[in-house]
């Protein structure tokens, strides 16, 4: 606190003073380069938000790159169906870290319109861990632009030291998450236990 | 218009056993219920013949008809205490369960259509097999492949017969009507119905077998 206090005095002086820490997280969030990857409408939605007049550029996410190995960001846009779904955890298993996941839209988020449909994944968070989740069918760009910002800030306030440091720099954190396999009724397993647990309801 | 074509197929094709069944409803489209061992040739007929040249299938599409318990009633007369009385009399049998495999043909050439096809197997279990009219109509493909999918009859005859909107490990027909969909109902923010009942027995199995939140 002390030491925000003084950083802010000396800016007022004229003085620009900074941490590693602040300027690693600070070219970490500008520079999230989304994977060029759609599933379903949402990723029209997607496209609209790169396009001239919501400009994904103006955060630094214009870049969506065709290759995993160069992506920071996978936007999980559309439907996931359980024959999808082990695609989409193989790719974000192949992006390098530090990667991040927004889940756009209903779908992506818990299966939206087609829930109860036979060959629908209720959620890619049941895979693979989700940093911001967008409802909306589809979200409008504002909304994906939001996400942006709202994970623009998840970075910006990470510490690099200490045991909340992300995940990128536990050396035995997992950074990649088994994809399901085809089974004979459903995915097997259905989801991964190690990133997903069915939140407890008041409801149930 | 049916009953000229059900005419000159049953002309055509020695053997051919059609039944025309209407459809009661304001869109009033009737079908014709084909025979498996003539349908092939009735349906190289249909697109053959220069008088009907049905040259194009719109769309192959599956019904699943589940065994059924139908009740009839009937009036009959009975003698009641020396009366004789007009009484309904009530008798339940039971429909055996079939898929049936709908084929909706235009024609092009004389823009004329649809003529709609009905091919039925004996059973839903063991008996499912159908003529591909895949050689006819080469639009049929993707569709017979669907219905085969989805519904589990066997065409004989399609060039490429695999499931296409499913894995190939895939062992159910969800457009079965008894389809039993895997249970993965464990987080339902706003469940109701059905739903809710799945979600509370998630719930409850919860509650006796916590799993632990790290693997």
């Amino acid at each position: 606190m002390e030491a925000d206090a003084l950083k802010d005095e000396l800016r007022r002086q004229g003085i620009v003073t900074t941490t590693f820490e602040e300027l690693y997280n600070w070219g970490r969030q500008n520079s999230v380069w989304p994977l060029s990857f759609g599933l379903a409408c949402c990723a029209i939605e997607m496209i609209a938000t790169s396009m001239a007049r919501y400009d994904i550029a103006r955060f630094g996410a214009e870049v969506f790159r065709p290759s995993p190995r160069q992506a920071d960001l996978m936007i999980v846009a559309g439907t996931v169906t359980k024959k999808m779904a082990p695609q989409v955890v193989r790719l974000y298993n192949q992006m390098p870290e530090p990667k991040y996941v927004i889940a756009m839209g209903a779908c992506a988020i818990s299966g939206g319109p087609f829930k109860q449909g036979y060959n629908v994944l209720k959620g890619i968070d049941r895979y693979i861990p989700v940093d911001v989740h967008i409802p909306g069918c589809p979200p409008r760009p504002e909304a994906l632009l939001h996400a942006i910002i709202t994970l623009q800030e998840k970075i910006r306030q990470q510490s690099l030291t200490g045991a909340d440091r992300p995940r990128h720099l536990v050396a035995e954190a997992p950074s990649e998450f088994p994809a399901p396999e085809f089974g004979e009724h459903d995915l097997v397993p259905p989801s991964n236990p190690g990133v997903w647990q069915p939140p407890a309801t008041q409801s149930q | 218009m049916l009953d000229q074509v059900k005419a000159s197929v049953e002309a055509a094709v020695a053997g051919a056993r059609l039944e025309l069944i209407p459809n009661g409803s304001p869109s009033a489209q009737h079908s014709l219920l084909v025979d498996n061992e003539h349908a092939l040739a009735v349906a190289t007929f249909l697109r053959d013949d220069p008088g009907l040249r049905l040259d194009y299938a719109s769309n192959v599409t599956g019904v699943d008809w589940p065994e059924a318990t139908v009740q009839e009633k009937r009036k009959i007369k009975k003698l009641i205490e020396g009366v004789e009385r007009d009484i309904e009399e009530t008798t339940e049998r039971t429909k055996p369960g079939f898929l049936e495999v709908v084929y909706h043909l235009y024609s092009m050439e004389l823009k004329q259509g649809p003529v709609i096809l009905r091919l039925r197997t004996a059973n839903r279990t063991d008996q499912v097999r159908l003529p591909s009219l895949t050689p006819v109509w080469r639009g049929a493909e993707f569709q017979e492949r669907e219905v085969f999918d989805l519904f589990g009859v066997v065409f004989e005859g399609h060039p490429d017969l695999r499931r296409i909107l499913m894995w190939d490990g895939f062992k159910d027909f969800p457009m079965r009507k008894d389809y039993v969909e895997p249970d993965d109902y464990e987080y339902e923010p706003t469940a109701h119905d059905e739903v809710l009942e799945k979600a509370k027995r998630h719930a409850a199995q919860r509650a006796l077998d916590p799993r632990p939140s790290t693997p």
